[in-house]
């Protein structure tokens, strides 16, 4: 039971659009809201699949490498993402640490994970994975709960406040977590929905 | 290439007797429970939306009254202890100078949640009754608070960056208050309300002939 790909609605305010097979693969927006249809990215498989990649790579220094170090006076210390997790992990405060874990760690690798799942078959000419719509489905969804980006503005304001107390200097997870909030950006320019779920539906191998 | 937007000849997949994935904007049949493409739940519209909304905006709501009221850190420097809530940050990072930094810590923690209540409410109440308002003004609403909610996180991550970093025992350390807490369960919950919010409410009031 197949529909027809070319007819697609509007998410935000329903509005049945129709595409010829030239404008399914440009930049197409909604006519009544101008949300953003489709995003013209033919290759989108490739980079998003190469870009989830990337950024599993890169969570796995992040992780294990130290973050910043702090020096004052006598006194240094060093802390890495998953010290900035276990701050909050006693007491009262567990669910929050559990809170920070999920936003920052779990739900981009999940992310991550997710897309590769569901789409590097597509790439080597495999069959769909078991579940791989739902998969794909989830990738979507939890885009607003990753907020790597946000974190790093929260390290930014965290070395202001800190600034006149030690000095802070940077560690190698720094500049990888710096690079995975760009790769994941850029991976979501080329989440173009209507074509993933075009490759998915006509994937015959 | 955008398509060019004109207002004539539009027809919503309701009102063409079908039913439009929210996930992958396949049309479909409103007999067909799951998208064929993606396996989504099909739904013409969400008629617990509003509801939904205004449940996780009250959660929001009561969980930002403590977070406003308790410490959000708790700084022991040389045995003395200081505590400071999310304004008196603020009011700290201006004692720092930090005039920039500060605005962002307001505008995240202060500015924003509150303008997200404003506006959720608004667009919940007046979705639930007739109304005479532009929607591409309240759909332009709608987007600006589900596309900045989750900045609001900013304040949480500063204090479990601070807690991880300043622990040098008596020298300086400190330590997460009760409001961060509070504070991340308030931006979760206005995130939460944002999302069960069914767009499409708001423009239903454009397309003549529409059912209830």
């Amino acid at each position: 039971m197949i529909y027809d790909p070319t007819c697609i609605a509007c998410p935000q305010c329903d509005v049945v659009h129709r595409f010829s097979a030239t404008e399914m693969v440009t930049r197409t927006r909604c006519v009544r809201c101008g949300y953003q249809l489709t995003l013209g990215k033919s290759e989108a498989i490739t980079r998003v699949v190469g870009l989830a990649l990337t950024s599993t790579i890169l969570m796995g220094i992040v992780l294990f490498a130290p973050f910043l170090y702090l020096n004052a006076g006598a006194f240094d210390s060093s802390a890495s993402v998953v010290d900035v997790v276990l701050g909050f992990a006693s007491g009262i405060m567990m669910p929050l640490a559990l809170a920070v874990l999920v936003f920052i760690i779990v739900v981009p690798v999940a992310r991550s994970m997710l897309l590769i799942y569901a789409l590097a078959p597509l790439l080597a000419g495999y069959r769909n994975a078991t579940g791989a719509q739902s998969a794909l489905r989830w990738a979507f969804l939890l885009k607003p709960w990753a907020m790597a980006e946000i974190f790093m503005v929260g390290v930014a304001v965290a070395l202001v406040k800190l600034a006149g107390m030690a000095t802070v200097n940077t560690g190698a997870a720094f500049w990888a977590f710096v690079l995975l909030v760009v790769v994941n950006t850029l991976q979501d320019t080329f989440m173009c929905r209507n074509t993933l779920w075009t490759s998915l539906a006509t994937n015959t191998a | 290439m955008d398509i060019p937007g004109h207002q004539h000849g539009l027809i919503t997949a309701r009102n063409a007797g079908m039913v439009a994935c929210t996930s992958c904007g396949l049309v479909v049949p409103p007999e067909v429970q799951a998208c064929p493409r993606c396996h989504a739940r099909m739904q013409s519209r969400d008629e617990g939306s509003i509801q939904r909304v205004l449940a996780w905006l009250i959660a929001g709501l009561i969980v930002y009254v403590p977070a406003n009221m308790y410490p959000m850190l708790r700084t022991t420097q040389m045995f003395k202890s200081q505590d400071s809530t999310i304004v008196g940050g603020v009011v700290d990072l201006i004692h720092h100078h930090a005039y920039a930094i500060a605005a962002i810590v307001f505008v995240a923690s202060v500015v924003i949640p509150v303008g997200k209540f404003i506006v959720i409410a608004y667009l919940a109440v007046l979705l639930s009754r007739p109304h005479d308002k532009d929607p591409h003004r309240l759909h332009t609403l709608h987007a600006a608070v589900e596309f900045i909610g989750r900045w609001s996180m900013i304040d949480v991550f500063v204090v479990a960056i601070l807690v991880a970093l300043v622990q040098f025992d008596v020298l300086a350390s400190i330590k997460p208050g009760l409001a961060a807490a509070c504070f991340a369960l308030s931006v979760v919950f206005t995130m939460l309300s944002a999302q069960a919010f069914d767009p499409r409410l708001i423009w239903d009031i454009t397309d003549e002939g529409t059912p209830q």
